[in-house]
């Protein structure tokens, strides 16, 4: 019973959250949504999580708690008990990503969503990211519009940015990255099994530190049987990731 | 005691060329559409409307009302973009205010204080401060030094909500979930609108839902308008949700030029009530 691609990915989300205790994890689309549940029925337990709406939620589907957007912006994001995980229509290598537009901000090519919480999720907490397709189009030298902060635009703009700025990892459907060198570029924590350095190589803008890469982590018995029949029992997560 | 009440057109009638226009609601989630659409009626132009943002601003930049949005983003939430404010956006029809949706409300917030700003950390190092060149920070005058964003308070002259119950002296509630951030609207502004489901005696209200829900009191409202499935094809829960099939054809449209007329045609050109009985047909048709 061995682990599809994209049950490794819903493995890998699920360790940004180790550690983070009583904190809401607030997971932006089905595969972080998989991993962060699955992060919470086994070694997070104490995660807050709402339904995406007002509610926070329990595992067992029982509301314990209201959490409108109002209350999201005024206080639970300035406080900082929180680990957003955003998706990305660009990242470059200082961990600065685009969901706003493609193009010129003036007069864009491809208008988008727009900036969101990003400027305030990634300079008041810690977030991480997932990208379903890694490609070039997504790892980018020079994002269009920087939505969320990255390392050096946060250097730049001075101490109170810096001060609570965590960008923490990048979650792909090739490996896991974070930005842990000393300028902060991104470098390879691990490639999924049967991934190579040189897929990534080919499917990355810039240049990736692959000097300390490892293999992520299977599933083990427990957690594909939680991903498998509890979590996702109709298989959505392979409509994101092909096997 | 005042009587509140009027009409959608009426209250149209009181937005001029040039006015800055806050709208309720978040994304396609209780916005107020029949007060939207009555302003589609009007020849009103160069608005700056201020929104989080839904097909309210989809429908107003389809019809060439709009000379700025200030927004943190635009979306159908079910789909992720609005087809007319993308175009609105890429060929330069409407110039933006972009900012956070945090930053967003502390705009609204300063101005329901009477602040000229409020500090937030919420932009620092992002595109907002770069696309928005007026923007200042502010320093803290304390020992932590900190420079945060100093965001302008945002006032509108007018204010545009939907709740689902209202008295008509304008004590207004919600009964959904999320109150949103139309309290904040109503505060930020000079006149205040509130269309809602149903028009009820007072003592209806806390009758109906916790006192809590009384978001709106008759100070900060002005006008009253009875508008049933006014949010429509947005929800309004829990009188109603989303109406996805509809919306999925106004997206649809929208997206498609020789299509759009048509729309138009149908749901836009006559009053509310054709609008809705056109709906029905639609539903029927497709049912």
């Amino acid at each position: 019973m061995s682990a599809t691609r994209a049950e490794i990915a819903v493995v890998a989300v699920a360790e940004l959250f180790r550690g983070d205790g009583e904190i809401v994890a607030s997971p932006m689309g089905l595969i972080p949504q998989l991993g962060a549940k699955l992060a919470r029925l086994t070694f997070e337990p104490d995660l807050l999580m709402s339904n995406g709406e007002a509610y926070l939620m329990t595992t067992d589907g029982v509301v314990e708690g209201w959490q409108p957007f109002r209350k999201m912006l005024d206080t639970i994001v300035p406080h900082g008990r929180r680990h957003v995980v955003m998706g990305a229509n660009q990242i470059d290598r200082y961990g600065n990503q685009n969901i706003s537009a493609i193009g010129d901000h003036s007069r864009p090519a491809k208008q988008l969503l727009g900036v969101r919480g990003a400027p305030g999720n990634t300079i008041n907490h810690r977030t991480s990211y997932w990208v379903p397709r890694h490609s070039t189009r997504v790892f980018v030298d020079t994002v269009d519009v920087v939505s969320g902060v990255g390392y050096d635009n946060a250097a730049k703009a001075g101490p109170s940015a810096e001060k609570y700025h965590d960008v923490h990892r990048v979650v792909t459907n090739l490996g896991v990255f974070d930005f842990a060198t000393p300028d902060h570029a991104m470098r390879a924590v691990s490639l999924h099994p049967g991934v190579t350095p040189g897929e990534v190589t080919a499917a990355t803008t810039f240049e990736v530190d692959m000097s300390a890469v490892g293999t992520s982590r299977e599933p083990d018995e427990d957690e594909l049987r939680l991903i498998r029949e509890v979590l996702d029992p109709k298989s959505l997560r392979d409509k994101e990731v092909p096997a | 005691m005042a009587d509140k009440r009027t009409t959608a057109d009426e209250v149209a009638a009181e937005i001029r060329d040039g006015m800055t226009v806050g709208i309720g609601g978040w994304g396609s989630r209780r916005k107020p559409m029949a007060l939207v659409r009555a302003i589609l009626r009007t020849p009103v132009k160069d608005l700056t409307i201020v929104s989080y943002g839904g097909p309210d601003v989809g429908l107003l930049c389809a019809a060439g009302k709009v000379s700025r949005v200030v927004f943190g983003f635009v979306t159908l939430d079910s789909i992720p973009f609005d087809p007319w404010f993308g175009r609105a956006r890429e060929t330069g029809a409407i110039k933006v205010t972009e900012y956070d949706e945090g930053m967003f409300g502390t705009a609204l917030s300063a101005a329901a204080q009477r602040l000229p700003f409020l500090p937030t950390r919420a932009g620092l190092g992002s595109e907002v401060m770069r696309a928005n060149p007026d923007l200042r920070t502010v320093r803290s005058p304390y020992a932590d030094g900190e420079e945060l964003v100093a965001v302008p308070a945002q006032h509108l002259d007018v204010a545009l909500v939907h709740l689902n119950r209202a008295d008509a002296r304008g004590n207004a509630q919600y009964l959904g979930p999320d109150p949103y951030f139309d309290e904040l609207f109503c505060l930020a502004a000079a006149k205040r609108f509130v269309s809602v489901e149903k028009v009820v005696e007072t003592a209806e209200l806390t009758a109906g839902g916790p006192v809590q829900s009384l978001l709106l009191n008759r100070a900060n409202v002005d006008g009253v308008v009875a508008a049933p499935r006014g949010a429509h094809f947005t929800t309004a829960v829990p009188d109603y949700g989303r109406d996805e099939r509809f919306q999925r054809h106004y997206a649809a449209c929208a997206k498609d030029p020789d299509a759009w007329p048509g729309f138009v045609d149908r749901f836009l050109s006559g009053g509310d009530e054709q609008y809705l009985s056109e709906v029905d047909k639609f539903e029927a048709e497709a049912a």
